[in-house]
């Protein structure tokens, strides 16, 4: 549900180091006497932490076990229950579907995104503005409001129920923050460059794939790591392009293959704990892997 | 040879000044003579370039929103052609169904308390965290979990944790608080405000690192300056921090309103909008109500819409005006 707002563009240029240069600004010595901030901090980690660890924890433990003792720690451990779901085939094939869907997705939405944003910030014809504040209100357009009608839509166009009906839809309400993030950064990228290129005989095309998208590559990655996320935890558009199209239920995504197996076993608790917290660990590896891009892009967003 | 002529154009193009918005740039002179050779392949690239973007962005998102526009003037299942006009009974269903006025109470209910209670929240813990602590940014990473987690996969974490025989009542039993233990989603006096709980435990962590991060921006000379006119820590920050965090702020509520109002999984998942209606949400009831009735549920998604929109534009008229430059921006998804 990530979203960034317009941005200058030395702003967005530098929000991939912004969350790295800033302590490097501050001349404050380090202050050790803060044990009440150290408090505030304990309390905020703890309440963020405790639910999450709680279903981690309570996939260890049985379900009659949990049933006795909703609040116990697991006695014995038991692996039972993360067993079951690593060796279910439908987990698996939720962390497929998932994983198809968010790279289809992110490939979409970096390639065509790049390219309008290319002809947006570096040509000067008529009716750049148009197609400009076409994108950046469609940041308005939510896909609750467009959800009946598309599922409409792609049912008539034959992709209800397929991976390609959900990515392209994906794709096209991810546009608009990707422009609008690419935008100032394809523009920030001094005319002397392509001056340069000119000159040594590139056309723009040229310039295009040898100078501008290499230079641009930090800005790809935050569009691509939002859009991938964004991909990831969506929940709505998969249940009305894959549950309700009829895609198999070993193939639908996490978000909602979890819902799933926890209306179906619901008596099982440790079996959904485990489910639901093995469907966490992708989110949380990516989240470690991509932090610098994902707090970059906020920076980048609120800075604008 | 040509090629290179082509790539005229480019160089007058450039960057802008950063406060210019794409639509201000000037005609270049170098555009201007000899366009007759070089506009088609000009217009080729751009067509090709821009083109597929703005085909899938019409038809996927410009296109439904129109025909939920169309539709909600008719009574439609869907199937079968579109020929039942009913004019704005739909709208008329909508405005007298107490179920729908309650998801809009709902929803505004949310949309304010986000905004005075996650806000200050934030602010407060964003203020204290400024500092150069060791291990600041692992405290960072933590406060963000919850916000990476799909709303799904939190929402039915939250589900078992506040089920009868959840954790939560049993950690209430076990540290004596017996009496306090709840059927947390299942009662409608408090349901709403559990609700309310669960999504503040999901965005405060977003909310403090946007802060966090609009706090970079404020100079630390500034507050040196202060110290040392004799300001204390207080006055520092509400006469310094604050003033200068503003801009942060009016953002997060935007993002805070327009995601409030539009919001479907984590009640989807967690109550469906139920016990009786108490958490039932615009987009909750438009899925519910919708599939089956396109030309209802088109009707629900265009008030949605209308609203969220006048939010948004009076919110960007009065409030954020030297923020976005009139930009129009969104909600989170």
């Amino acid at each position: 549900m990530t979203t960034t707002l317009p941005t200058t563009h030395t702003e967005a240029a530098r929000s991939g180091t912004a969350r790295g240069a800033a302590p490097a600004r501050r001349r404050r010595p380090v202050d050790w006497s803060a044990p009440g901030v150290y408090l505030v901090a304990l309390l905020v980690v703890t309440a963020s932490v405790a639910p999450v660890a709680y279903v981690w924890i309570g996939g260890f433990r049985t379900t009659p076990d949990i049933n006795a003792d909703p609040a116990g720690w697991p006695n014995p451990w038991s692996f039972e229950s993360y067993l079951t779901v690593l060796t279910s085939t439908r987990f698996w094939g939720s962390v497929f579907s998932s994983s198809l869907v968010g790279l289809g997705t992110t490939l979409g939405v970096v390639i065509l995104g790049v390219m309008a944003a290319f002809v947006i910030a570096r040509y000067s014809f008529r009716g750049r503005g148009v197609i400009y504040a076409l994108f950046a209100a469609g940041l308005m357009f939510p896909l609750t409001v467009a959800a009946l009608p598309l599922s409409v839509l792609l049912r008539d166009l034959g992709l209800q129920g397929s991976f390609l009906g959900l990515i392209i839809p994906q794709v096209a309400f991810a546009l608009p923050t990707t422009i609008i993030i690419l935008v100032p950064f394809l523009r920030a990228i001094p005319a002397e460059l392509e001056e340069a290129a000119v000159i040594d005989g590139a056309t723009r095309i040229g310039f295009f794939w040898r100078i501008l998208l290499p230079l641009s590559s930090p800005g790809l990655v935050t569009v691509g790591v939002l859009a991938f996320i964004g991909s990831w935890n969506a929940y709505l558009l998969p249940l009305l392009v894959l549950a309700a199209g009829g895609m198999p239920q070993e193939l639908w995504t996490l978000p909602l293959g979890v819902q799933q197996f926890s209306t179906q076993y619901s008596a099982d608790t440790g079996a959904v704990l485990a489910y639901t917290s093995l469907s966490m660990l992708p989110a949380l590896a990516f989240f470690l892997a991509a932090e610098k891009r994902i707090v970059g892009g906020l920076t980048g967003a609120v800075k604008g | 040879m040509t090629d290179q002529l082509t790539a005229g154009p480019a160089v007058s193009a450039g960057p802008a000044p950063a406060s210019a918005p794409p639509s201000a740039s000037t005609p270049s002179r170098a555009a201007r003579d000899g366009r007759r050779a070089r506009d088609g392949r000009k217009w080729l690239e751009i067509a090709l370039f821009a083109g597929p973007a703005l085909i899938v962005f019409i038809t996927f998102v410009i296109l439904p929103v129109v025909l939920a526009g169309v539709y909600s003037f008719y009574n439609w299942n869907g199937l079968g052609p579109l020929e039942r006009f009913v004019g704005i009974d739909n709208y008329v269903r909508a405005f007298t169904d107490p179920l729908f006025l309650g998801a809009i109470g709902n929803n505004v209910t949310i949309v304010i308390a986000s905004v005075l209670i996650q806000g200050p929240i934030a602010i407060a813990i964003a203020l204290l965290l400024n500092r150069k602590l060791p291990g600041r940014s692992f405290i960072r990473a933590l406060i963000f979990v919850p916000y990476v987690l799909a709303e799904v996969i939190a929402g039915l974490s939250w589900k078992l944790l506040l089920s009868p025989r959840g954790g939560v009542n049993a950690l209430l039993e076990a540290i004596g608080l017996g009496e306090l233990t709840q059927p947390w989603l299942a009662n409608p006096d408090i349901a709403l405000w559990v609700m309310f709980g669960i999504l503040s435990w999901k965005y405060l962590g977003f909310a403090i690192l946007l802060m966090l991060a609009g706090l970079q921006g404020v100079p630390e000379e500034l507050h040196e300056a202060a110290a040392i006119d004799g300001a204390n820590w207080w006055q520092i920050q509400t006469r310094i921090t604050l003033p200068l965090l503003a801009p942060t702020i009016r953002i997060w509520i935007f993002l805070s309103m327009i995601g409030s109002l539009q919001l479907f999984d984590m009640v989807w998942v967690t109550t469906k909008g139920g016990p009786v209606g108490a958490t039932n949400t615009m987009a909750v009831y438009l899925i519910q109500y919708g599939q089956g009735q396109y030309g209802y549920g088109s009707a629900i998604a265009v008030i949605l819409f209308v609203i969220s929109l006048v939010v948004a534009l009076l919110y960007q008229r009065f409030a954020m005006r030297r923020d976005l430059a009139g930009a129009v921006t969104s909600g989170v998804r």
